[in-house]
Parts: structure tokens; C-alpha cells; sequence
């Protein structure tokens, strides 16, 4: 970067000299999203790593004050491919508090059930992804294909396999009918089956162990101080979940419970995600078993313009606590949307306590441990593109950019 | 044009083993997870050679989705690049087709055809990974029209 003093290049000389950094992304064989990890070494250990976030970055927020609450929904629900269900649920939620009115029976039992639908996809999707990093592509395989059976499900209830397009603003658009309801519960049951085996594959193979035991500690009063969310959380001995914590939907009438690990470590976060996933199937049962008897009403009527007001709406996402904030004026457009998602306080502030003093070979099980979900982590940050090869940022350097822009 | 023997053995190989690149280039990431599955057992990409590589340098057919970022769009630029001929590119998505719901998004430079040469359009939001594995045999069919192998 130009103008900058003696000192501070002698200053990032002498660091270099000391370590040296290795640029991970933004496009690396780790994982599938663009992000970059400037991660600093001394020999094969790590001593440092910047998460430079960003490349997704789409300006969402600001998009959706621009569109209508109706097709808001859609926008919602491409924030992120994974969890594109509970985005647009929760943004329904959200518009559903600013004007105060309830959803009918059914249709709050068939949002808990795609939602639930989700958690099992997300979390089948993470155990093939620790079994990728890890390199057993056989996992991968293994895991993958149960995954599909769930796509299958999510498929026959809402026609799609990614983007459900489920929720709408008062209800949801579309009724599962009573004749798909055992063919569900079968594949409920072979899922069960084969998480039971991946539960004893993920607690007692050796590879797997020596992999993750011990390996990305994160401590649990770090997660206390950093306020980090969702199984990342519960990994680390901290009971919490938006789903007990402050039921929504019918989170509260069903019968489940939180999974809390002590591990701390990756195995612990792995093991989380696999009890979670039986507590799902759990759930799901539950309600499909309620749905035939429930009145057939789907949908209640909203009107298009929202009076000037405000609200927010808390879930739980697959990978933390999810919030929208909504503001309205009058018309039918926001004027101010707001949406903090788990993954960015989960990477942002986990990472670095993470990754620190840990072998380089164990970067991307650590990283992947999180679940990391960049789509909807990417906030607009002011970055000089040219100066994407600096070291440290401390606090004289922000000073004098501080000053420099004053003057 | 003479060929040599040794060359139509090359072609040969190369037609059985198209190495593929993912890049996601800010989407929803939801094309991505479809592109993924495309490897698993029930698509099964291994069917036709396919391999799913990291190295933009070992590969030999690009699979971008998401609409372009401002920030991405010099990586993509570079991995582009950085790719051997003979390549062939396949936008698959939405977004990287028409920048889809966030076409009048501030941070998007896409589509994808704006910046790179594209050879198969794969539309869908997000496309099934049928589809994906159905524009990958049509790249691979522009492929070697376009190289004669």
C-alpha cells in the first residue's frame, strides 16, 4: 500500500522473516466456496490465520428494500443454498410479526417438517464433507448417498430439491398430502438405520479419531465471550437453541432434546451434528404422525402494504440462531432488512482461536468442523483490493489510516 | 492436417477423462451442492471419466455457477486462464446465465458470458444434477467438435 512508513515495512519484515504466510483460496481444493485464509506458519505450525471474507458478497439487504415482501420471499430464499428454507421461513416469520397474525395449525406443522427436512440434509452434507477433508472419500460416498434419500423427501413434499419455495406470508404455498406420509416414514427409518451406523463409524475409527480428537479446541468460555452460535456452541458444553430456548412453531409441543457435547474439540462438533440428526428424525415423525388429523387450512390472507412498524423473528439454523430484523413504512417494500446469519460469527471469530498452534495438514478438518457456509457469511467490509497481501493491521496502522482520511 | 498416431492415442484419453473444476463465483451455493452431488453414487460422474479436480491447471472443463461478483471476478478471470486448452466452460445456473434474482444487485459484474467465453447454458435455480451431468456430455461433445479429438 502506498504511503506507509519506514518503520511499519521493517515492522512487516521482520514478521515475514519470522513466518511466513500461505494463502489458502479463493479457490482451493478445501472446500466448495470461494473464501480466503491468509494463514501465517512457522514451519508446519500455524501461528496466525486472517479470514478474508467477501467474494460472495451480493448486497442483499439492500436488494430486498427494493423488492416487495412477496417477492422478498425469493430473494430470502437464495441468501443460501443449504439453509434456503429456514432463510425464507424466517423472513415470513418476520413479516408475519410486523403485522401480528397467526398462521394456521397445519401449516405451522409443515414448516417444522421442511425445516426439519433441512437439518437433516445440511447435517448429512457436513459428515460427507469431514469425511472428504479428512480423505476418506468413501465416507463421503457413503454418507452422500443416504443424503439423496432425503432429497428425495424434500422433493416429493415441496418439487424441489434445493430451493423448497415452501413458506409464504401467512402460511405455506403448498399441503403434504396423506398418501406420501408412509413412503416418508420409511426412508425415516432407513435413515435412522444408517445414522446409527455412522454414530459407531464417526466415535470408534481409529483414522477418524487420530483425525479430529483433540484437534481445533475451542474453549467453552471463548464461545461464551464470543457469543457463538448453533452445534458450534453446543460442541463446547454450552446449552443453546433458539428451538428450546424460545420455541417458534411447533418446536415447543413436540417432544425432543438439546444435544450438548464436552469435547470441544472437532470430533465433539462432529458428534453433535449425528445425535442431532436422530433428534430430527425424531421430530419428523412426530409430525407426520399429527399431520392427517390436523383441519386442512393452509394459508390465512395478508395484505400487501405493512403499516409503519418494526420486528424481528429468531430460528434456529442448521448452523446457529438466525435473525431478521425488519422495519416497514407503510407501503409494500421494507425499509430496512436486516439478517444476522450464525456462520459469520462462527468463522469470523472461531477461526483464529481454532486454528491456533495446530498442524497445517489439520486446517481444512478444522475449518470444515465449523460447517462453514460462506453465501450468507459475506458482508460488504471497505477492503483495497490492493493491498490483499498485507500482514498485520494493528492498531497505529488503523490510527494513521484514520487520520490520512481526515485530513 | 497430418496427425500422428501418438496424438489420436492423446485424444483418445483426453475424450474419456474430462477433468472438471467447480468455481463458485457468488451464488447462493446452491448450484454448488448440485454439482457435488453430480460425484456422488446416485449421478456418478465417474460413469463418463469425470473427475472432480481443485487445480484449475489439471482440468479441462469448467463449471462455474453464481452470479459474478466485483470481488471474484479477477480470480475467475484467473482460473480461466490458468486452464489448458482445450477447455471447455459450463455456466450452470441461473445466475451465472442472466445474474437471475440479483440482477439489479450493486455488488454483481456477471453474467458469466460478459467475462468468459461460455459453451453450455445450463439453466435452473437450481438445475437438477441430471441436468448438470446431461450440459456436461453436450461440453463434452462442443469439446471435441471445437478440437477435433
Amino acid at each position: 500500500m502506498r504511503g506507509e512508513s519506514k518503520e511499519e515495512k521493517a515492522k512487516e519484515k521482520e514478521l515475514e522473516r519470522q513466518t511466513y504466510s500461505l494463502p489458502v483460496g479463493p479457490q482451493h481444493p478445501m472446500y466448495i466456496e470461494a473464501e480466503n485464509l491468509n494463514v501465517y506458519l512457522d514451519g508446519e505450525t500455524i501461528v496466525d490465520v486472517d479470514v478474508n471474507v467477501g467474494y460472495l458478497h451480493r448486497g442483499i439487504e439492500e436488494l430486498m428494500q427494493r423488492r416487495n415482501y412477496l417477492q422478498n420471499i425469493f430473494v430470502a430464499e437464495r441468501i443460501c443454498g443449504i439453509c434456503s428454507g429456514i432463510h425464507s421461513m424466517t423472513y415470513c416469520q418476520c413479516v408475519e410479526n410486523l403485522l401480528g397474525i397467526d398462521i394456521p395449525e397445519r401449516a405451522k406443522y409443515i414448516r417444522t417438517l421442511v425445516l426439519e427436512l433441512e437439518r437433516l440434509h445440511s447435517h448429512f452434507l457436513f459428515l460427507g464433507v469431514v469425511g472428504y477433508e479428512i480423505g476418506m472419500d468413501t465416507v463421503f460416498m457413503y454418507v452422500w448417498k443416504d443424503r439423496e434419500h432425503v432429497m428425495d423427501m424434500l422433493e416429493q413434499v415441496s418439487g424441489n430439491r434445493v430451493n423448497y419455495a415452501m413458506p409464504t406470508m401467512g402460511g405455506v404455498r403448498r399441503d403434504i398430502p396423506n398418501h406420501i406420509i408412509p413412503s416418508m416414514l420409511e426412508k425415516l427409518n432407513h435413515l435412522e438405520k444408517r445414522t446409527e451406523y455412522y454414530r459407531k463409524l464417526f466415535l470408534r475409527d481409529r483414522t477418524i479419531i487420530a483425525r479430529s480428537r483433540g484437534v481445533g479446541i475451542l474453549p467453552k468460555k471463548d464461545v461464551e465471550r464470543l457469543s457463538i452460535v448453533g452445534p458450534v456452541a453446543r460442541a463446547s458444553g454450552v446449552r443453546i437453541d433458539v428451538r428450546m430456548d424460545f420455541p417458534y412453531l411447533k418446536y415447543g409441543d413436540l417432544d425432543w432434546k438439546v444435544i450438548v457435547e464436552k469435547g470441544e474439540d472437532s470430533q465433539a462438533r462432529v458428534m453433535v451434528k449425528v445425535l442431532e440428526i436422530f433428534q430430527s428424525i425424531s421430530i419428523l415423525r412426530q409430525c407426520l404422525k399429527k399431520l392427517p388429523s390436523l383441519d386442512r387450512e393452509i394459508k390465512t390472507k395478508v395484505p400487501l402494504a405493512i403499516p409503519k412498524t418494526e420486528a424481528i423473528a429468531i430460528m434456529e439454523a442448521p448452523r446457529g440462531e438466525l435473525v431478521y430484523y425488519a422495519m416497514s413504512n407503510g407501503t409494500d417494500r421494507p425499509e430496512r432488512m436486516r439478517i444476522r446469519t450464525p456462520s459469520f460469527v462462527n468463522i469470523i471469530y472461531s477461526l483464529p482461536i481454532m486454528l491456533k498452534e495446530q498442524q497445517l495438514a489439520d486446517l481444512p478438518i478444522i475449518v470444515a468442523s465449523i460447517d462453514p457456509c460462506f453465501s450468507c457469511t459475506d458482508r460488504m467490509t471497505l477492503i483495497d483490493t490492493k493491498s490483499g497481501e498485507r500482514k498485520t493491521v494493528d492498531e497505529t496502522y488503523l490510527k494513521r489510516l484514520g487520520e490520512r482520511r481526515s485530513r | 492436417m497430418f496427425r500422428r498416431i501418438g496424438d489420436k492415442i492423446v485424444c483418445y484419453a483426453r475424450r474419456k477423462s474430462p477433468w472438471i473444476l467447480h468455481f463458485d463465483t457468488g451464488g447462493c451455493n446452491g448450484c454448488a451442492i448440485e454439482t457435488f452431488a453430480v460425484l456422488t453414487p446416485r449421478y456418478d460422474i465417474e460413469r463418463f471419466g469425470g473427475l472432480s479436480k481443485a487445480n484449475p491447471r489439471h482440468s479441462d472443463i469448467l463449471i462455474i455457477s453464481g452470479a459474478v461478483t466485483k470481488k471474484i471476478e479477477s480470480r475467475l478471470r484467473r482460473v480461466y486462464e490458468q486452464t489448458p486448452e482445450p477447455k471447455a466452460v459450463i455456466a450452470v445456473g441461473s445466475c451465472a446465465i442472466s445474474k437471475g434474482v440479483f440482477h439489479d444487485a450493486y455488488n454483481i459484474s456477471g453474467p458469466l458470458d460478459r467475462i468468459m467465453p461460455v459453451d453450455v447454458y445450463v439453466p435452473g435455480c437450481p438445475p437438477k444434477p441430471e441436468a448438470i451431468l446431461q450440459g456436461l456430455l453436450k461440453a463434452l461433445d462442443v469439446w471435441r467438435e471445437r478440437y477435433k479429438i
